[in-house]
């Protein structure tokens, strides 16, 4: 027989009145701050729901993979927005990775003089804000000359006040056929990697795994290329009166914050790739080497495995939070997500869902890369019993 | 360890620690690890020998060096004629157009807006001493022999008097709204106080996520996912214009305060990672000591587990505050007048509007030296808990 007094000694039973207790303070304050905000809400007569969403939104945007105009509706803009936003990531992911990977070496090379360079590199970048060196670019990419006095930094490549002018592939019907040709090769080559691991595994013999893939990736493109008669001609842009006709562009906006965002992250990138590389023990390299590997074979097969492990979690949070630092593009005026979601809730009032939407995208963003992530980390981490 | 977990300059995982006895240098560069190993010890002596084994050991290296002997060429001669040579350090901007170097006078007729913004002139004495003690506080935090209670007493002092300084009104000063603030004074405090206010909520979150009830544990954890899923920019903006929505009719907060709320709550999220990872580092036997003595969940708690993982978290909490130091660079997009926004107001007047790269530099210097000051501060307190536990 319990009575209650007994009962509440019981850590379940108090465990259980904790969490009431708990939820009920909970449910309290989210019932007072959500009936101030649609008593606010009344009395400032803003409407509530999403039907804006179906509304036109009547501004233009700067720029867009979408065809937008101002008489579409603000979903419109809001996916041109949330775009805008992925395209920067993405680019801005691969670019901050091979700099950084290039960086983080420099790091740890035996020339006296990289290795300062790169420590320099690391130590200015990691420590100034990333809004400071963002508003420094897009500074420096305004004060560019006009196009007549364009810098062509490579050939074809044009940097001017009006953004980045480059050369473009002229399309093509054979275009579509090396595309096809490419989807093919990888498909080739993901059934010789496995084909190859299950030899190896098996049997034991090795299989030249490398060259093989290398073979199916380059093989069906080039014959595709030549079969449908080598289309590679290049619209490279040519100046015409106070600007330049033909190519592909970027603006400023974008050049900007992909600069920006590419070095910043790359100077953390670079000290991840180091600490990774360092974490193998100096024996692993010597053991290969009394295995009689070669320096290539070591770097390949016995240090990447082990130092990928060490690096790819935290390569997973600079690539999160390069993404969230894509949102600072509202500082020097990309139409990115947050730069729109902004622009809509000062023209509808309607903040809350405006709000609520954007934290809700980047959310779904954040989860879905880390979920990439962990991913591929299960596949590089060691496997124990 | 959660170490990964932690901010944007979370702590990089250093170099394998070194073994015990050579722990008393611990003044020596972090870099040293990496560095080339040095073949003897008479390389200081032979110039030649050292540059031919750091420099030109192999043609890799010899190329690399040649092209970074290039680069410097190309870089050095122009950039310390643009900073130092042909610089023109005081005058007016007519002076500057036709000096061919950076224009540092902008700098000396601008710096008082860059640190003080638009404090009133006659009164930015009360700032920079506000400043002043506040870096003092700062530096003296930093060393060992003053952990002790009085430190939190003088913290509280500190910042009561930085408040009668800046605030004034009492004791013949004139009263300074806040929303007349800006500058340098902003960005320290806006981080003091956010790291120092985010502190305890996050030891609160993050013992939640470790708890054993189900509904607290999934609020944290929500909490902190939803916190460090979203970028700091949506967080502020919530945070100004939200939040006049939550608070009932006529109630209202000024902006600084809100921005603050923000970053507080921002911060505490990516805090409670790191202080889970200290939690995490705590060998069971530790939980299960303080149960076997029957200690409640608090005394075991405040006895036991938290003194001993907030010593190894005082490092990531270091870096979270580099972390708040730069972004309160953020606050200027919600109209806040940080040290940014103040040098990017010094750049739009007309007459010295040429000379922006001086100012950013300028700006620049600043941030970067209080952040590597911090970086290195907290690369020594790594060194020093590892002296403790690696014997």
């Amino acid at each position: 027989m319990t009575n209650p007094v007994q009962a509440l000694n019981s850590a379940r039973v108090r465990g259980w009145l904790y969490q009431a207790l708990f939820l009920a303070c909970a449910l309290a304050v989210a019932w007072y701050l959500v009936s101030n905000t649609l008593t606010n809400l009344a009395t400032r007569g803003v409407a509530t729901g999403f039907g804006f969403l179906h509304r036109e939104a009547g501004f233009e945007i700067g720029e867009s993979l979408l065809p937008y105009s101002a008489s579409d509706t603000y979903l419109t803009a809001l996916v041109v927005g949330l775009l805008n936003t992925l395209a920067v990531s993405a680019a801005g992911v691969v670019l901050a990775t091979v700099l950084g990977v290039l960086i983080g070496i420099g790091r740890l090379s035996s020339n006296w003089m990289v290795n300062r360079f790169a420590t320099l590199y690391v130590e200015t970048v990691r420590n100034v804000p990333l809004l400071l060196q963002l508003v420094v670019w897009y500074t420096i990419l305004n004060r560019l000359p006009s196009p007549r006095e364009a810098l062509e930094v490579l050939p074809g490549i044009f940097l001017s006040n009006r953004g980045m002018k480059f050369p473009v592939l002229v399309e093509h019907a054979g275009h579509g056929w090396i595309l096809l040709a490419l989807v093919a090769g990888i498909a080739a080559a993901i059934a010789v990697v496995r084909y190859g691991r299950r030899r190896r595994e098996t049997t034991g013999k090795p299989f030249p795994t490398l060259p093989a893939v290398i073979a199916a990736l380059l093989l069906p493109p080039a014959l595709a290329f030549i079969v449908t008669g080598a289309p590679l001609a290049f619209d490279v842009p040519a100046l015409a009166g106070f600007n330049f006709e033909g190519g592909g562009s970027v603006t400023p906006e974008f050049t900007a914050l992909l600069i920006g965002l590419s070095v910043y992250t790359a100077g953390f990138i670079a000290e991840i790739v180091r600490s990774g590389i360092l974490a193998v023990p100096h024996g692993q390299t010597e053991a290969g080497l009394a295995l009689g590997l070669s320096p290539g074979k070591i770097l390949r097969l016995v240090i990447l495995p082990q130092a990928l492990r060490v690096i790819v979690p935290p390569l997973t949070s600079q690539y999160l939070n390069l993404t969230k630092n894509s949102s600072l593009a509202v500082a020097i005026g990309y139409p990115d997500l947050v730069s729109v979601s902004n622009t809509s809730a000062n023209q509808t009032g309607q903040v809350v869902e405006a709000v609520a939407m954007m934290m809700l995208v980047y959310l779904i963003i954040s989860l879905a890369i880390s979920g990439f992530m962990n991913w591929y980390n299960r596949r590089v981490a060691l496997v124990t019993r | 360890m959660s170490k990964h977990s932690s901010a944007d300059q979370a702590p990089i995982p250093t170099a394998p620690v070194p073994p015990a006895h050579w722990a008393a240098s611990y003044e020596e560069e972090p870099t040293q690890a990496s560095a080339p190993p040095q073949p003897n010890g008479m390389t200081a002596l032979k110039p030649f020998g050292w540059a031919k084994d750091n420099l030109f050991n192999t043609p890799l290296n010899t190329a690399l060096t040649v092209a970074c002997l290039f680069l410097l060429w190309l870089v050095v001669p122009p950039m310390a004629n643009w900073l130092l040579l042909n610089a023109s350090w005081s005058g007016s901007s007519e002076a500057c157009r036709e000096a061919a170097g950076a224009c540092w006078s902008v700098i000396v007729v601008k710096h008082r807006l860059i640190f003080f913004g638009t404090y009133p002139y006659d009164e930015q004495w009360r700032p920079f001493l506000a400043c002043a003690l506040f870096v003092a506080m700062l530096g003296a935090s930093g060393v060992r022999a003053f952990w002790r209670p009085w430190l939190a007493v003088a913290w509280t002092l500190t910042l009561v008097g930085m408040g009668v300084l800046m605030w004034g009104g009492v004791a013949g000063l004139t009263y300074v709204p806040n929303d007349r603030w800006g500058g340098l004074p902003i960005t320290l405090m806006l981080s003091v106080f956010s790291i120092a206010l985010a502190f305890p909520l996050s030891i609160l979150l993050a013992l939640g996520r470790q708890s054993s009830l189900p509904a607290i544990r999934t609020f944290c954890v929500g909490f902190i996912e939803a916190m460090r899923g979203v970028p700091l920019v949506s967080v502020l903006f919530m945070a100004s214009v939200m939040f006049p929505l939550f608070l009932p009719e006529g109630v209202t907060v000024d902006k600084l305060l809100r921005a603050l709320a923000g970053m507080t709550l921002f911060t505490a999220a990516y805090l409670a990672e790191a202080v889970r990872g200290g939690l995490q580092a705590i060998p069971k036997g530790q939980y299960e000591a303080a149960d076997a003595l029957g200690l409640s969940y608090w005394q075991k708690t405040m006895l036991i587990v938290l003194p001993q993982a907030l010593r190894i978290v005082i490092p990531p909490i270091v870096n979270q505050f580099i972390s708040a130091f730069k972004d309160t660079s953020l606050v200027t997009i919600v109209g806040l007048y940080d040290l940014l926004t103040a040098a990017t107001v010094a750049t739009t007047d007309p007459e010295w509007r040429p000379y922006f790269a001086e100012v950013y530099v300028f700006a620049g210097l600043m941030f970067w030296i209080f952040c590597f000051s911090m970086s290195r501060y907290s690369q020594w307190l790594e060194r020093l808990a590892n002296r403790y536990t690696r014997r």
